[in-house]
C-alpha cells in the first residue's frame, strides 16, 4: 500500500547554523509510527528513569531549591470573606529584624486585594531571612477591615436576597442554553421518564507539591525555579508582568510534583515572589502552604443537576433535559460538557448557571466539568435501567454510539465476572453486601506545537532537549523511549532534558495533550537526525542510506545485517562534529479522541454506611501506547483520584463565618492505602491512531460507577458526592421506609 | 508557630517544677504529634515546652500478679505489638491497631494519646476563636457539626479523639498521676472532664501535673473484651464512632459488662443503661439489639449528626454478640 506524504518545514542545526528544510511525513490518518509488532521499547513496561532520583530525594523540586542569600516569602491573606481594606500598617513588619521586603497593595498594580471576595485573596506579602520569621511579621501587619455581607453557599448564593458577590452584577449568570431536536415532544412519546437531582461537591486539587516558585534577579534578567505545568505560560506572564523581553525570563521546572490544572502561569505567588526578589536585592523562595493550596489555588467547581430522562420501553432514549448550576467560587467556569453525556438522545435541552460565591475561583482540574458531568448521568442511566426491569449494561450498549466503548463495555464486563452481580439491587442477607456498577467517558487529548532538539555526539551519547515538563506523567522517560526506540538505543542510554524555558519550546501540559505534543516531535526529529547519520555512515557500508537499519546498538544494512557497525563506531564517523538537529511537532503521528468505561464492584455495610472499595476494571484507548507501565499509572493515578472524588473529598465552607473548616489534609480526606481497590487497567489498543493522551479520561467514570454499585449493592441511591456513611444510612433508612 | 524555651525533663519528680501555674506557662511534649500540630496553628504558645521523653523508664509494659502496668511514654506501636496485650486485653491492642498511622503510632505515646487535644475542625483551626480557645461561642451549635457530640455536649460538642481511652476505660484502668506534692492514681472513669466543668480542658490534669503510668487490673477468667471502630477512612481517621466493651460471660450468661463508646462525646462514654441491662441476660441477638437500644437512650444528635446513633447501636450490638 502506497503511504500518502505530506512535506512539512523543520528547522535543523547545520555547523550551529538553523537551516529549514523540507520533509517527507506520513499524511494525518495514515500514522508513521510503523510496525508496533517490532518494536523494542514502545508499548513496553518500563519503569520510569527518573523513579529513583525521585524516590531517594535526588530529584531536586523547587521546593528544594536552596540559593546563597535565598530569603522566604509569605502571602498575608484576607482573613475574611468579604471585606475592604481600610487601613494597613506595616511599619511593625519592617522593623522586626530578619525582614527584607514588604509589599503593600498600594505597592504594586493590580496584585494585592483592598475589596477581598473571599477569605485566603492576597493582601499584602514580606520577603524574611527565615520562614518563621516571614510568619511573625505576617502577624505584626496591622489590617483594619471593614466587614461586608458574604454569602458561601451555593444554594443561598441564589436567593433574591443573599449579599452578592460583585456588587454590580446578580450572583447568578444568565443560562446558557443548548438545545436539540423538540425536548417536549420527545418526552410525550417515552414510556418511560426519570427525575432526580445530582449534587456534585468542591473538589480541590491537592498536588503533592504545593504551588511556589523561586525568583532571582541578576541585574535585569530573571531567573524563575517553578512548581508549574507551563514553564513559557510562566516565562510569558512574568515577562508581560515585568515588560521585560521574553529572553530575560528564564523558568525551569526539572521535577515537580503535581498540578492537576491548576499550575499554569506565573499565578499571583509567582508574580509576588519575583516582586518581593526585586524590592529586597535577594532571591526569594515563596512556597504555599496546605491550606493556602486549598483556599486559593483553584478547584473544580461544584455541580448541581436536575435532571429529566425518557426512553421507551426498549430502551431507546428519547428526550433529555438537565438544568446543571454550580460555582467557581469568585470565578464562572462552573459548567460541564453541555449535553447527554457520551449517550446518544435525539431531543434535549441542557442548561448552565454559573453562581458566584465568595469562595476561592475554580481552575481546570483533571478533565474540567465530565467526572460532573458522568456522575449525573451514569446515576440518571441507572437510575432509568431500573426504571425500565433492563440491565443497566445492556441500557448502555443500546444508547452508546461509540464503537470503541462498545468494545470496552464487553472487555470490562468479562474482565469483572458482570453476571455474578446482584440482580437485585440490595438482595441478599447480611450486614455487607457486594454490588457492581458502571460509569463512562469521553475525552479529546491530541497535542501540536512542540519542538525538539535531538543531538548525536561523536562519543555515541545522545541528549534531547524539549521545554516540556514532566508534570509526573512520566514525560520524560517517554522521550527516552521514543528516541531508543529511533536509534536502536536503550531508554538509558539518552540524556533527556526538559524543563527550562532555554530549551526548543513545548505547550504546557494539559488536557492530556502532551504525549500527543511531545512525542511526534520527537520521533520527527529523531528520525531526522538518524538520517544524518546514515548519509555517514552509508558509503563506508556500501549501502544507501534508505538501506541501513540501526537496533540493537547497530546500524546495519537491512537486506545484508553482516554489513554492520557498532553505534558508536557509527557516530565516531562524524566527521563535521555531532548531529544537532531541531525538529518539531508534525501531523500523521497522533490523534484526538478516547472513550474508556470503568466497571467497579464495593461492600457496603448496610449497618454503619461504610463503603469498602474492592475492585476496579479500567478499560480505556489511548491510540499507541508508549510506556505502558506509566499509562497503567495514570489509571491507577485517575481512578485513586475519582474514588477520592465518589467518596471522601469535599471542600467544606462554614456558611456562618465563611471559612472553610477543612483547610488541611486530616478533615479534607484523600485516599490512603487501605482505601486502595485492586485495579486492572486494560488498554484497548489502537496503535494505528498515534499518540493520544490518558491523563485525564481515567478519573471521569469512577465517580458515577461507584455510586451505580452502592446502589447495585444495598439497594440505596446516594445521589450526592462525597458519598459518606451518614449519607448512605440516610438513603438506606428512606429506603427502608418506602418499602415497610 | 511562636518561639519557646525548650527544657528536657530528667525525672518524675522534678517534672512539677519545670511545669507552670498555667497552661500559657508550659506544656509538656511526649511523642509531639498532637502538640507540635497545636503550636503550628498557633492553638497554643506556652513559654516553656518541657519534653517528657529525656525522663528515663518511662517506657514499658509491666505484668504483676494484679495489674498490667503501662508507662506513659510506651508508644502505641509498642503496644500494639505486645503479646500480653494482644491476649489479655485485646481491647487496647485492637484500640491501638487502629489509631492514625504507623508513622504516627511509632512515635505517639498512650500518655500523649489519652492527654491529646480535641479534632474539632473549628478548635484546629485558628480562623475560629471558640470557647475552647476562650473565645465567646462554640462555632459547631450553627455550623457543620457531622463529626460532633450526640451525648455531654454543651457549651462545647466536641467528642473525645482518643482510640485508646474508651478501652481503657471499658478495662477498667487507672492512671497514675505525678502532682506537685507527690503521685496519685485515679480511675479512668474519673479522669475524664465534660465541657460543663472544664470547657477548656478535658480531663482534671492541672498544668504542672503529668500522667506516668496506665494501670489495668489483669482481666478475670471469664472476661473478653474488643474494640470496634467505624470511620470514613481506614487508611488514617478518627473514629465517626466506637465501641470498646468488656464482657464476662459464663454459660452464655453475662456476668459483668463495661461498655463505652468512643467518638459521641466529650469524653469517653460510658452507658451505664446497658451494662446493667446484660448482667445476667443471656446474650442473645435480641438481648444485643436491647442492650444496644439502652446504650444511645437519651441521645441528643445534632443537626448533621443523627447517623452516628445507627452506628452506635450496630457497633454496640456487634460487640455484645462477638463477646457473648
Ligand atoms: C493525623 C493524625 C491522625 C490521628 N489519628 C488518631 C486516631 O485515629 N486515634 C487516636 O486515638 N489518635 C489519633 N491521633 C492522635 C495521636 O494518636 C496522638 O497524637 C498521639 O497518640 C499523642 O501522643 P504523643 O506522644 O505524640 O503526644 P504529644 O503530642 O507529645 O502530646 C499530646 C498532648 O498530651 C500532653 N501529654 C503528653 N504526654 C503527657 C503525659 N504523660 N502527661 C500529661 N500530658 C501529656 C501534651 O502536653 C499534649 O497536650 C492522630 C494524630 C494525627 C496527627
Ligand atoms: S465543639 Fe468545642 S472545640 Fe468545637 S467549636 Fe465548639 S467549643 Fe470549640
Amino acid at each position: 500500500m502506497q503511504q500518502k506524504m505530506k512535506k512539512v518545514k523543520v528547522t535543523i542545526q547545520e555547523r550551529g547554523e538553523p537551516k529549514e528544510i523540507e520533509i517527507e511525513v506520513p499524511d494525518d490518518g495514515q500514522v508513521g509510527w510503523g510496525d508496533v509488532t517490532q518494536m523494542k521499547h514502545i508499548g513496553q513496561h518500563i519503569p520510569r528513569l527518573d523513579g529513583v532520583a525521585k524516590v531517594t530525594g535526588k530529584a531536586k523540586y523547587t521546593y528544594d531549591i536552596n540559593l546563597p542569600g535565598l530569603l522566604y516569602g509569605k502571602i498575608l491573606r484576607s482573613a475574611h470573606p468579604r471585606a475592604r481594606v481600610v487601613k494597613i500598617d506595616a511599619s511593625k513588619a519592617m522593623a522586626r529584624p530578619g525582614v527584607k521586603a514588604v509589599l503593600l497593595p498600594d505597592d504594586v498594580k493590580g496584585l494585592f486585594n483592598k475589596e477581598c471576595r473571599y477569605a485566603g485573596q492576597e493582601v499584602a506579602a514580606v520577603a524574611a531571612t527565615s520562614p518563621d520569621i516571614a510568619e511573625d511579621a505576617l502577624a505584626l501587619i496591622d489590617v483594619q477591615y471593614e466587614k461586608l455581607p458574604f454569602v458561601v453557599d451555593v444554594d443561598d448564593a441564589m436567593k433574591p436576597d443573599a449579599a452578592q458577590v460583585y456588587g454590580d452584577r446578580k450572583n447568578v449568570s444568565d443560562p446558557r442554553v443548548r438545545e436539540q431536536g423538540d425536548v417536549a415532544a420527545g418526552f410525550a412519546t417515552a414510556d418511560v421518564v426519570v427525575e432526580a437531582t445530582y449534587r456534585c461537591q468542591v473538589q480541590t486539587h491537592v498536588a503533592l507539591e504545593t504551588h511556589g516558585t523561586v525568583a532571582r534577579w541578576d541585574g535585569d534578567k530573571l531567573t524563575v525555579w517553578a512548581s508549574t505545568q507551563g514553564v513559557f505560560s510562566v516565562r510569558d506572564e512574568l515577562a508581560k508582568y515585568f515588560n521585560l523581553p521574553a529572553t530575560q525570563v528564564r523558568v525551569i521546572t526539572e521535577y515537580m510534583g503535581g498540578g492537576f490544572g491548576a499550575k499554569f502561569g506565573a499565578r499571583p505567588e509567582g508574580i509576588i515572589a519575583a516582586l518581593l526578589a526585586k524590592k529586597a536585592g535577594a532571591p526569594v523562595k515563596l512556597m504555599l502552604s496546605r491550606k493556602e493550596e486549598h483556599l486559593t489555588t483553584g478547584n473544580r467547581p461544584s455541580s448541581i443537576q436536575q435532571v429529566k430522562i425518557g426512553a421507551k420501553k426498549d430502551g431507546t432514549l428519547v428526550a433529555y433535559q438537565r438544568s446543571n448550576y454550580g460555582t467557581g467560587g469568585v470565578a464562572g467556569g462552573a459548567g460541564i460538557p453541555a449535553g447527554p453525556y457520551i449517550y446518544a438522545v435525539p431531543n434535549f435541552r441542557v442548561e448552565q448557571r454559573d453562581v458566584s460565591t465568595n469562595a476561592g475561583a475554580q481552575a481546570a482540574q483533571r478533565a474540567p466539568g465530565h467526572p460532573q458531568a458522568s456522575f449525573g448521568m451514569e446515576s440518571v442511566m441507572d437510575e432509568l435501567a431500573e426504571k425500565l426491569g433492563i440491565d443497566p449494561l445492556e441500557l448502555r450498549k443500546k444508547n452508546d454510539p461509540n464503537k470503541t466503548r462498545q468494545k470496552e463495555y464487553d472487555i470490562a464486563a468479562q474482565k469483572i465476572g458482570w453476571e455474578r452481580r446482584n440482580k437485585t439491587p440490595g438482595a441478599g442477607s447480611g450486614t455487607k453486601k457486594r454490588g457492581m456498577g458502571i460509569g463512562s467517558c469521553t475525552w479529546g487529548g491530541g497535542g501540536s506545537g512542540t519542538k525538539a532538539q535531538v543531538t548525536i555526539n561523536n562519543d555515541g551519547s545522545v541528549e534531547v532537549k524539549c521545554g516540556t515538563q514532566d508534570i509526573g506523567t512520566g514525560t520524560k522517560t517517554i522521550i527516552a523511549i521514543i528516541t531508543a526506540e529511533e536509534f536502536g538505543l536503550s531508554p538509558q542510554d539518552i540524556q533527556v532534558r526538559i524543563g527550562d524555558t532555554d530549551f526548543p519550546p513545548s505547550g504546557g501540559s494539559g488536557g492530556s495533550t502532551t504525549a500527543a505534543s511531545v512525542s511526534p516531535a520527537i520521533k520527527s526529529t529523531t528520525m531526522l537526525a538518524k538520517q544524518k547519520l546514515f548519509e555517514v555512515v552509508a558509503p563506508k557500508l556500501g549501502a544507501q542510506p534508505a538501506d541501513l537499519v540501526a537496533r540493537d546498538g547497530k546500524v546495519f544494512v537491512k537486506s545484508d545485517p553482516s554489513k554492520s557497525v557498532a553505534w558508536k563506531q557509527a557516530t565516531a564517523q562524524l566527521a563535521d562534529g555531532p548531529i544537532t538537529i531541531q525538529g518539531e511537532w508534525v501531523a500523521g503521528y497522533s490523534d484526538t479522541g478516547v472513550a474508556g468505561t470503568q466497571f467497579v464492584e464495593v461492600e457496603v455495610d448496610t449497618e454503619t454506611g461504610h463503603v469498602q472499595m474492592l475492585k476496579v476494571v479500567a478499560v480505556h484507548d489511548c491510540g499507541l501506547v508508549i510506556d505502558r507501565l506509566t499509562a497503567e499509572s495514570q489509571v491507577n493515578g485517575g481512578v485513586l483520584m475519582g474514588v477520592g472524588y465518589a467518596l471522601y473529598e469535599d471542600r467544606i465552607l462554614d456558611s456562618p463565618t465563611g471559612h472553610m473548616v477543612n483547610a488541611n489534609l486530616e478533615d479534607y480526606k484523600v485516599v490512603g492505602a487501605m482505601e486502595v481497590p485492586e485495579i486492572e487497567a486494560i488498554f484497548y489498543d489502537e496503535p494505528h491512531r498515534g499518540v493520544i493522551g490518558l491523563g485525564e479520561p481515567p478519573v471521569i467514570p469512577t465517580a458515577g460507577a461507584i455510586a451505580n454499585a452502592i446502589y447495585n449493592a444495598c439497594g440505596a441511591r446516594v445521589r450526592e458526592l462525597p458519598i459518606t456513611p451518614d449519607k448512605v444510612l440516610t438513603a438506606l433508612a428512606q429506603t427502608q421506609r418506602k418499602e415497610g | 508557630m511562636q518561639s519557646f524555651a525548650y527544657v528536657n525533663a530528667t525525672s518524675v519528680d522534678k517534672v512539677a517544677s519545670l511545669l507552670g501555674r498555667t497552661w500559657d506557662e508550659a506544656q509538656v511534649i511526649a511523642g509531639g504529634t498532637d502538640l507540635v500540630g497545636e503550636l503550628k496553628e498557633h492553638l497554643i504558645s506556652p513559654k516553656r515546652v518541657v519534653n517528657l521523653k529525656t525522663i528515663p523508664g518511662l517506657s514499658y509494659i509491666r505484668q504483676d500478679a494484679v495489674a498490667l502496668r503501662i508507662g506513659a511514654l510506651t508508644t502505641i506501636a509498642d503496644i500494639e505489638s505486645n503479646p500480653i496485650v494482644q491476649k489479655q486485653f485485646a481491647a487496647l491492642s485492637q484500640a491501638a491497631m487502629v489509631i492514625a498511622s504507623p508513622q504516627i503510632r511509632n512515635v505517639g505515646t498512650i500518655g500523649g494519646n489519652i492527654c491529646q487535644r480535641p479534632r474539632c475542625w473549628y478548635y484546629r483551626s485558628e480562623d475560629f476563636p471558640c470557647l475552647k480557645k476562650g473565645g465567646d461561642r462554640c462555632y459547631a451549635v450553627a455550623g457543620i457539626n457531622r463529626y460532633h457530640a450526640i451525648f455531654g455536649g454543651g457549651p462545647s460538642y466536641i467528642v473525645h479523639p482518643s482510640d485508646s481511652a474508651p478501652a481503657l476505660m471499658a478495662l477498667n484502668g487507672r492512671v497514675k498521676i505525678m502532682t506537685s506534692t507527690g503521685p496519685k492514681e485515679v480511675g479512668m472513669d474519673d479522669f475524664f472532664t465534660l465541657p460543663e466543668t472544664s470547657v477548656r480542658r478535658e480531663n482534671i490534669l492541672k498544668p504542672n501535673e503529668i500522667i506516668t503510668e496506665i494501670i489495668l487490673p489483669n482481666p478475670t477468667p471469664n472476661a473478653k473484651s474488643l474494640y470496634l471502630k467505624v470511620r470514613e477512612r481506614q487508611s488514617i481517621d478518627f473514629a465517626l464512632v466506637s465501641v470498646a466493651a468488656m464482657l464476662t460471660v459464663v454459660n452464655g450468661v453475662c456476668q459483668e459488662a463495661r461498655i463505652v463508646l468512643g467518638g459521641v462525646a466529650p469524653i469517653p462514654w460510658r452507658t451505664p443503661d446497658a451494662e446493667t441491662f446484660l448482667r445476667g441476660k443471656k446474650i442473645s441477638e435480641a438481648v444485643a439489639n436491647s442492650a444496644a437500644e439502652a446504650a444511645l437512650e437519651g441521645a441528643k444528635p445534632m443537626r448533621d449528626n443523627a447517623y452516628k446513633v445507627t452506628i452506635a447501636k450496630a457497633l454496640v450490638r456487634r460487640a455484645v454478640m462477638a463477646l457473648g
